[in-house]
């Protein structure tokens, strides 16, 4: 965010903002009104985000090395990355996908009905639903024990995809597992962040498309979509994002490494191999990395989609 | 305009005054006489005796232990029986699932605090590596203990050891395992568990080192076990998922390589919680033990209560309860000869070992190093 030192003389264009014309005076006072979400911001999101990453630059006694990026090394640091860049990609197409559905799907009902409200508010609960209690709901479901994995068994499916994945054992407990209880909370967010743009889509211009001859199709094509794409692709990178740094649903599933978060938890909780507490940091560092580099192309995507409106 | 540069200003300034209000607060210790040779007494006597150290830890009237779990090596009772003993002092237990790792981190940044661990039980290999953070203290009955289970200064002294178990569910498994290549069998398909990853929980790479020792290999040399490990995952038979009581009583994780005393617990033992079909098998041939250690928190909020502790801990009562669970105490061969230990629980136990192998802190560095470089890939 910067501002100015240079008060621009004020256009109308300016205004938008409110009623008032706004003054310096008025702009300090502004600022004020932010303090306490900037210290909060500060003190919750930036302060430890700098202490995790600068936590790698230095060894266990303080000094400062670069040995910690020997990590980048490592084969099975790369695969981990690997893994949690698959996965990630993945539960967040398919979220992104099967939410948009779902928000075509609700448009066709009336906004001020319950079944609309009924599934935002859902979507709201169980987009937060994580860590835990959702392993265990799904380790009651699909588990060695789960409901479902059991009646497979009782029908017949003594070796089912629940309870033998791969030959080794149930699904869940695998990496490839991770898929289903992500997608739980990728659909629902995605609902969440999709629908009002959904909903911006007005009326009028389906009946401008028709009156000129359009087909469903061609306005979906040459309209919805197009108007629809950063907003779509904005959410598959939050979706990401949210998969990408989701920890407490793994480790509850998995006892082993496997994805980035699970290989930080090893790194600094470590009681075997002491002293790499460290290199936690050094993968912390990996993982904004990824994300900037996802936002950049999101960046340049985003300039790309919306150029019909400049 | 400044007014980014003041935002930001303001920002640290309250977050430097949050912070310092943080490490001022609750120190709630009593800043008595007794309090401060509390924190240097090496046993008791310093003191001035045992009545003189009760009533110092009474006058703090709390004590903060950290990863203790209820079911492990009996914790549950012998806190129970703390608290029954001292009744006016009150134990809080962090991160009953906590790691050695976890203790040393806990007590780094409450630092100061009442929150602050006062006492740990904590592994060698962590221990070794923060000797800074304990202080020396000798328990009244310190000759009990075997010389090479102590430090010579008492900064720390061995409290107990299992031994490497194989926990099986008799329902599922109906021929008890015999040997550590039973597990490569078809009958085990995606059911061995082990208490989390080897490069991480000290228990874990327990369980790597028996199969070390089981299939040819020696404390020197851990890399059969490593090798087992591989074999158990191309048969499918590895299951990765932590173990706790909760999946054992409900059959998710049916195979658990463990301690014994925990696999003991989480058997007919554990009552309700327990899985009355879970047996125990020690295999025969090279036995694996590990001892953990006791140790005081150099900065113990509350420096009586936890030398306290550490007294009642090696009281022959509190052995014994340690002994129930089938984690052999310290201080058992003192306690044979001299005929405190409790003979029926001993035979439900069985006698220990003659001799089983722990490994020595520099045979545990070069096992870890091989588990770093080895492990990810033969479980991958």
């Amino acid at each position: 965010m910067v501002t100015s030192t240079v008060v621009a003389p004020v256009t109308p264009a300016d205004q938008t903002r409110g009623a008032e014309v706004s003054t310096p005076r008025r702009r300090a006072v502004t600022w004020l009104g932010l303090v306490p979400f900037g210290v909060y911001v500060v003190l919750f999101l930036a302060v430890p985000a700098v202490l995790a990453i600068a936590s790698g630059f230095f060894d266990g006694s303080g000094a400062f090395t670069l040995a910690n990026f020997a990590a980048y090394t490592n084969p099975t640091i790369l695969q981990n990355f690997f893994a949690s860049i698959w996965i990630s990609a993945l539960t967040a197409a398919l979220g992104a996908v099967f939410g948009a559905i779902i928000c075509f799907a609700l448009l066709g009902t009336r906004p001020d009905r319950m079944l609309r409200s009924a599934v935002d508010s859902a979507s709201s609960v169980l987009a937060q639903f994580g860590g835990v209690m959702l392993a265990f709901a799904f380790i009651a479901t699909i588990g060695a024990q789960g409901v479902l994995t059991k009646w497979l068994v009782s029908i017949g499916f003594t070796a089912n995809v629940f309870n033998n994945f791969n030959g080794s054992g149930p699904l869940l407990y695998q990496i490839p597992g991770l898929v289903i209880p992500y997608l739980y909370f990728q659909i629902p967010l995605m609902v969440l962040t999709f629908m009002p743009a959904m909903e911006g889509l007005k009326s009028t211009w389906a009946e401008a498309n028709a009156t000129l001859g359009g087909t469903r199709f061609t306005y979906w094509t040459r309209i919805g979509m197009p108007i629809l794409a950063p907003a779509f692709f904005g959410s598959l990178i939050l979706l990401f994002a949210n998969a990408f740094s989701s920890y407490a649903t793994a480790a509850a599933l998995i006892s082993q490494g496997g994805i980035v978060p699970l290989a930080i938890r090893q790194q600094l909780t470590s009681e075997t191999i002491v002293g790499v507490a460290n290199v936690a940091g050094v993968l912390a560092l990996g993982m904004v990395v990824v994300m900037i580099v996802l936002m950049t192309a999101y960046s340049a995507l985003q300039r790309r989609a919306s150029r019909w409106r400049r | 305009m400044n007014s980014k540069r003041l935002m930001i200003g303001a920002a640290f300034a309250a977050a430097v005054a949050i912070s310092l209000t943080a490490c001022a607060g609750g120190s709630s210790t009593p800043s008595s006489t007794a309090e401060t040779s509390a924190k240097t007494a090496t046993s008791a006597a310093d003191l001035g005796g045992m009545d003189a150290l009760v009533s110092a830890a009474n006058a703090e009237g709390q004590l903060n232990v950290i990863t203790l779990p209820p079911s492990w090596a009996n914790y549950g009772a012998i806190i129970d029986g703390f608290e029954k003993k001292y009744p006016s002092i009150k134990i809080n237990s962090a991160n009953p699932d906590g790691s050695s790792a976890d203790e040393v981190s806990a007590a780094k940044a409450q630092k100061g605090q009442s929150t602050a661990p006062d006492v740990f039980d904590i592994g060698t290999a962590v221990l070794q590596q923060n000797l800074d953070l304990v202080a020396p203290y000798k328990v009244a009955n310190w000759a009990d203990l075997p010389a090479d289970y102590k430090d010579a200064s008492g900064k720390w002294y061995y409290d107990y050891t299992g031994l490497m178990s194989i926990g099986y569910d008799s329902k599922v498994i109906t021929n008890p395992p015999t040997s550590m290549k039973d597990l490569l069998g078809s009958a085990y398909n995606g059911k061995v568990a082990i208490k989390g990853d080897p490069t991480q929980a000290n228990e874990a790479a327990s369980a790597v080192y028996l199969a070390a020792l089981q299939s040819g290999g020696s404390a020197d040399n851990i890399q059969p076990g490593i090798d087992f490990f591989h074999s158990l995952k191309q048969a499918g038979n590895f299951l990765a998922v932590t173990p706790t009581q909760a999946t054992v009583a409900s059959g998710e994780t049916p195979v658990v390589i463990q301690w014994s005393y925990n696999n003991l617990a989480w058997g007919a033992a554990g009552g309700t919680s327990g899985n009355p079909d879970y047996k125990t098998v020690v295999l025969p041939g090279t036995a694996l033990g590990s001892y953990y250690n006791q140790a005081i928190n150099v900065d113990a909020p509350h420096p009586a209560a936890a030398r306290l502790w550490e007294e009642y801990i090696y009281s022959p009562e509190v052995q014994n309860l340690y002994l129930a669970s089938g984690a052999y105490p310290a201080t058992l061969a003192a306690m044979q000869s001299a005929g405190t230990v409790d003979k029926t629980v001993l035979a439900t136990v069985g006698e220990p070992p003659a001799s089983f192998v722990q490994l020595t802190a520099d045979q545990a560095t070069a096992a870890a190093a091989l588990l770093k470089s080895g492990w990810a890939t033969a479980i991958g």
